[in-house]
């Protein structure tokens, strides 16, 4: 047995004016800097006034959020008193909202000790609200919110319930038009590598299957539209869309592996989630594709590659990709991305002890032992195709 | 073509699961393998594995497994009414426990379904994975003899 779970989902032009419509005498709006410098949180407050309420905002959520951050937006919580919290911004606003709405209604918990098997009795005192300002996270759709322990220097990937599936996600296209052209290319790329995953992922289903190959099908054919014109509607609605339909397929399924070394290059370089996992997905998928293969080649399929062997259509399916984050001006590895050989060297054991002790290395199609996690990150430094 | 020898060897060698002898042979399987030794290096922490009785398996039983810096120091079939305690218990039915060896439950998704329960510090043990697949894989290799 298995579930699907998703938020009520509204989408399309204009879908924010159903805000107003959602009941909530006190709301927080969590959300950071940027998002708060383009004016989007007023558009937002402007929504909720259109009924009597108290709106409180945080607006200093960090990207790629730490434990610590996620502390002081339950902080505020605590003293506010929300009973409806409104996550608006990307993934990293999304996934603090969701830290500090556990915090704020379980304070008897601390946030590495949740884990899916933990029962929070959410909605005590709050409901949750995700707005999303980038197309790339998925979280406004999922039960996952990774937050980062500093003191470990680590991603925590377990923080997970069915508790956490927002109960509204609001896609509004407009909230896209400001997004810059490299956290276009970014989150777009997270999107994609997220439906992929999604598809070959050993927790993969029908429902998750069906969703992942069609968000890939509009992440292909829309994303170097809105790249190439941030102001293309369509492109815009459509790639929202399609993170949404990733994040339901990978949060009913599982990531794999290249979230897995993508969140570690996250956490020690720094790196963009987005690009971290954008370099590491055709790496993964040529070491995958061993087990795999079948699989790679129905996404293959469905993006129109015509090729009938497996093994051949997974080699064009990876070159589409890079062609795609060639056109997305995305670098394609490591050492192109930034990451001087001295500090990837100094680093590399890292890279690997985090890469074992992700949950999603153990879904993947194929489950790379220790040694095989390094070759992959030295393949993926010097930009090697993976032949092992 | 004759079929004896290995065959027979093979049939010789089930232990019968839930077993002392079944058991024993886990540990063997465990501390032969470099892989578990490898991901387990740190981990400190021993297992009580409670198989509840259901429609095949009239009484419970449990199993201890002192679990230590990769390696299994001992292992025991607990007495019915002895009180053991570790650091952590992994239980469920019998039925879900033969899926389990058999691979036709993922544990994490066992957990997740609640076909089995975790009692013990869970962020410890989502920590260590590797460790724990490298665990379940092992007993997938026991040579089982289900009642």
């Amino acid at each position: 047995m298995w579930w699907f779970i998703s938020p009520r989902i509204v989408f399309g032009e204009d879908s924010l004016e159903q805000l107003s419509g959602i009941e909530g005498k006190r709301v927080l709006i969590v959300t950071d800097p940027v998002v708060r410098k383009l004016g989007m949180v007023e558009i937002v407050a402007n929504e909720l006034g259109k009924e009597p309420r108290a709106v409180e905002v945080f607006d200093h959520v960090e990207a790629e959020p730490s434990f610590e951050n996620v502390e002081k937006v339950a902080g505020v919580a605590r003293s506010f008193l929300p009973d409806l919290i409104v996550a608006l911004g990307g993934g990293s606003c999304i996934d603090a909202a969701k830290g500090a709405w556990v915090l704020y209604e379980r304070p008897d918990l601390k946030l590495d000790a949740v884990s899916p098997m933990t029962k929070l009795d959410l909605r005590k005192k709050a409901r949750l609200v995700a707005i999303p300002t980038t197309a790339g996270t998925g979280s406004d759709a999922t039960w996952v919110a990774v937050l980062t322990d500093r003191a470990q220097n680590m991603k925590l990937d377990y923080f997970a319930s069915r508790e956490l599936v927002p109960d509204y996600s609001i896609l509004d296209p407009r909230f896209l038009f400001k997004l810059p052209r490299e956290a276009t290319a970014y989150t777009g790329l997270d999107a994609l590598d997220q439906a992929i995953e999604a598809y070959v992922n050993q927790w993969r289903n029908d429902f998750s299957d069906g969703l992942a190959l069609r968000a890939i099908q509009i992440l292909f054919e829309h994303l170097p539209r809105a790249f190439d014109n941030p102001d293309d509607l369509l492109a815009r609605q459509k790639t929202q869309n399609a993170a949404t339909m990733s994040g339901l397929a990978f949060g009913n399924s599982q990531v794999g592996l290249a979230h897995s070394t993508g969140h570690a290059l996250g956490a020690i370089f720094h790196m963009a989630h987005g690009l971290a996992v954008g370099i590491s997905n055709p790496y993964v998928i040529q070491f995958s594709s061993r087990d795999a293969a079948q699989r790679y080649s129905d996404i293959a399929h469905a993006i129109g590659i015509e090729e009938k062997s497996a093994p051949k259509a997974t080699e064009v399916l990876v070159k589409s990709i890079r062609d795609l984050m060639v056109h997305l001006k995305t670098p394609p590895c490591l050492r192109d991305a930034g990451i001087s050989q001295k500090a990837f060297e100094e680093n590399l054991g890292t890279l690997i002890e985090q890469t074992n002790r992700a949950t999603c290395t153990f879904v993947n199609p194929r489950v790379p032992d220790v040694e095989e996690v390094r070759k992959l990150f030295v393949y993926m430094y010097e930009g090697k195709p993976v032949d092992f | 073509m004759s079929c004896d020898g290995p065959f027979l060897s093979t049939v010789m060698d089930l232990a019968k699961f839930p077993s002392e002898e079944w058991v024993k042979l886990y540990m063997e399987q465990l501390n032969a393998n470099k892989n578990y030794e490898e991901a387990a290096k740190t981990w400190e922490g021993d297992f009580l594995f409670v198989i509840q009785a259901d429609a095949e398996l009239k009484e419970p039983s449990t199993m201890y497994m002192d679990l230590w810096h990769g390696k299994c120091r001992s292992v025991a079939l607990v007495s019915p009414g002895e009180d053991k305690k570790a650091a952590f218990t992994y239980s469920g039915p019998y039925g879900n426990w033969k899926k389990l060896i058999n691979k036709q439950i993922d544990p994490i998704q066992g957990l997740l379904t609640g076909k089995f329960k975790l009692q013990g510090d869970m962020a410890k043990v989502l920590r260590a994975v590797r460790a724990a697949k490298e665990l379940v894989e092992t007993a997938t290799k026991v040579p089982t003899e289900f009642v």
